[in-house]
């Protein structure tokens, strides 16, 4: 069965069929019960599934995320919410010195299947804490794995997975992308979790980006077809591990990388891929591989957003740079 | 001073037992308690703080990277740990020795984790007595969590005793300022948990007095929080016993959590790492000595009459445990480089068996010669 579904809907779907198959699933955040979340992405759960499974908790990140481990500990399998990516950083020790290293201390005595829901990156114009891209302290931080769907079919089967996962999951869900529909395979069998994707095959340069970024370099591929230029898009769908295969392939194909982001260039999730593909495919490589991203900056007031996100003409300018080696 | 009119005590310094309305009913509990049962509390204390000077010891020798000490602490531990069931789950934070050994767990476990050979050392769905914790205070939200699960088991408040669960979680006067301590009272008092909040205040954060943690005591802390709370003679083990009994038997029966301040007292260092000398006089620990938790419980038990042998055997087990721990640590491997890889995730991962492979091939090109 087919359905066309907002991202939001679709991993709304994703978590009921999660809760109904395990009830050992359980859901935690601020405001996900009667309100069904500030993205409404859990609306009708806990009128579903009562509040012992769908918890109202109180306000507090690393409280929120402490308790899970100590409820996964007793066997649950905690799915929590983090209302906004800025909001994440009280929860971050809970999360990287707690969650991340109880599988290795506690050496294959007791997993930790916690999936961590985090709307997250900009275009939605809000104010501070509210449009950040985190990804790359998640995908530092040995012991975690980290998703982010691009499409309502990824975040509907890429949930699941997630909370299938013996392993803690950062699952960063953008908010951009959590309103327009796309089809959802209601039954389908989905492609691994951890896969990257080539969702548009081209010859010229291989753009690689994730979450909201898929969307913008399809946008700015199909610029470029206008102006003669073939770019093959891939959807990175995880962040740790990365998938390299598809990304090696395709750069052995087109001899040029472009790796699109919105979280600050830095240190990023962008440079290890620029890294890592610069060690596996140098004789390939036409041109260095570049990077668009974020600034080095904090996000800025909403009005500047537009500036500072990467968007198609940045992409196409980056494209025309390693097309110009 | 540490001990006010609302420090419940059962067993005075001299050894006597006190009279007060205020602990009757722990009082009861402990004319229950058969000569078997007072034998074993001496034990545990006296081999515990045996072990503890042994430890103290081998990182000295250069044995352990470094030594937590309990010493001073043991009545605290061995009355609290004595109270909980067998079904109970105890967090620790990283100085509960006497607790772990209670729990079974093999004290050359824990000296494993300062010899650098774990990070862990034990199975806890086994022994019940979770991994120790380092960072301070974030135990008390796993320990809540783990509670929250027991209710929703619904395997507290049954009125069943020998079923029901509850948890009970060790921080120190340090912890509890914390902000994850305060979250987990929120989250305990919020859902009603199974939980007992044991705080050993031994006065001392390493080197910063628990007056820079709280102007006012610190169990009044848990009732701002709306949890019944109390604070004891934690070097009497007696009260530490039969208060945390009846925390834990409310805990078990649905009644929600208990917040318990033991008064206690770090007669030694922190850790081995730490120089008691440059923080407070020894006239303050010549007080706390005169509070020795073994000392008065032996005072008592020699009046109960207790005999000589009893005591010798005693101190005799506490040189066999050190002996055999001290050869036992000396014989530990390093661990298998497997240990660094292996349960970094439970599914496979492929970076991480990338590195693995990476790593063994890297050694394999020494041909044996590295």
């Amino acid at each position: 069965m087919t359905d066309n579904l907002s991202m939001a809907k679709a991993i709304n779907l994703g978590l009921q069929r999660a809760m109904r198959e395990n009830d050992k699933v359980l859901l935690m955040g601020e405001d996900i019960g009667t309100l069904g979340g500030v993205f409404r992405v859990t609306e009708g759960l806990k009128n579903e599934f009562g509040e012992n499974r769908v918890l109202d908790t109180p306000l507090a990140e690393s409280g929120i995320v402490g308790t899970a481990i100590g409820l996964a500990m007793r066997g649950y399998r905690p799915v929590c919410e983090i209302q906004f990516d800025g909001f994440v950083f009280p929860a971050f020790d809970q999360i990287v010195s707690q969650l991340a290293k109880q599988t290795s201390r506690h050496q294959g005595d007791q997993s930790f299947p916690i999936v961590i829901r985090i709307p997250y990156g900009g275009h939605i114009g809000a104010v501070e804490h509210h449009q950040e891209s985190p990804e790359a302290y998640f995908a530092h931080t040995p012991g975690l794995r980290v998703l982010s769907p691009a499409t309502p079919n990824d975040g509907y089967h890429m949930i699941q997975q997630a909370i299938q996962s013996n392993d803690p999951v950062i699952f960063l869900e953008p908010k951009a992308r959590y309103w327009p529909k796309g089809d959802v395979d209601i039954d389908g069998t989905p492609v691994p979790a951890h896969q990257s994707r080539v969702v548009r095959t081209g010859t010229d340069v291989t753009v690689v980006g994730h979450g909201a970024m898929v969307a913008m370099l399809l946008d700015a591929a199909e610029v470029a077809t206008s102006e003669g230029i073939s770019l093959e898009v891939i959807d990175l769908r995880s962040l740790s591990p990365v998938d390299y295969d598809p990304i090696v392939a395709s750069v052995e194909k087109t001899g040029r990388l472009v790796v699109a982001q919105e979280a600050p260039g830095n240190a990023s999730v962008g440079s290890e891929i620029a890294a890592t593909v610069a060690e596996r495919a140098f004789y390939f490589l036409q041109s260095p591989v570049l990077r668009v991203s974020g600034f080095d900056v904090p996000f800025p007031p909403a009005n500047l957003e537009g500036v500072f996100l990467p968007d198609v003409d940045r992409i196409l300018d980056a494209v025309d740079r390693a097309r110009g080696y | 001073m540490p001990y006010t009119e609302a420090t419940l005590q059962l067993l005075s310094i001299d050894g006597t037992l006190v009279e007060s309305d205020r602990t009757a009913e722990y009082r009861a509990l402990v004319d229950k308690l058969s000569d078997a049962q007072l034998q074993n509390f001496y034990r545990e204390m006296v081999v515990t703080r045996r072990f503890d000077i042994e430890s103290g010891n081998l990182q000295r020798q250069g044995q352990l990277a470094l030594w937590v000490p309990s010493l001073g602490q043991e009545a605290a531990q061995v009355g609290s740990g004595f109270a909980t069931r067998d079904q109970d789950t105890i967090f620790p934070s990283y100085r509960e020795h006497a607790v772990a050994r209670i729990r079974g767990i093999d004290p050359v476990a824990i000296l494993s984790l300062l010899r650098g050979v774990t990070n862990g050392g034990w199975n806890p769905n086994d022994s019940k007595f979770r991994l120790y914790t380092l960072v301070l205070g974030t135990q008390a939200l796993h320990a809540a969590g783990y509670a929250m699960g027991i209710a929703m088991d619904g395997k507290s408040g049954t009125g069943k005793p020998d079923a029901d669960e509850a948890t009970i979680v060790y921080f120190g006067d340090g912890a509890t300022s914390e902000g994850d301590v305060s979250e987990a009272f929120v989250f305990a008092q919020s859902y009603q948990s199974p939980i007992v909040f044991f705080l050993q205040n031994n006065q001392y954060a390493i080197s910063v007095p628990v007056s820079r943690q709280s102007r006012s005591p610190l169990y009044k802390r848990g009732e701002g929080f709306g949890i019944d709370s109390c604070q004891i003679d934690g070097n009497d083990v007696l009260i530490s016993y039969a208060v945390t009994k009846v925390a834990l038997d409310d805990a078990r029966g649905g009644k929600g959590p208990r917040f318990i301040e033991a008064q206690t007292y770090r007669l030694g260092a922190h850790t081995t790492s730490d120089d008691p000398t440059k923080y407070r006089e020894q006239s303050e620990e010549d007080l706390w000595k005169e509070r020795d938790p073994i000392a008065r419980f032996e005072k008592f038990l020699r009046a109960k009459g207790e005999s000589d042998k009893f005591f010798a055997t005693v101190k005799a087990e506490g040189e066999d445990l050190a002996a055999d721990v001290r050869a036992r640590v000396l014989a530990l491997k390093p661990p298998s480089t497997d240990v660094m890889f292996d349960h970094v995730y439970t599914d496979e991962h492929p970076l991480i068996s990338a590195q693995k492979a990476w790593l063994a091939d890297y050694e394999a090109s020494f041909g044996g010669d590295r």
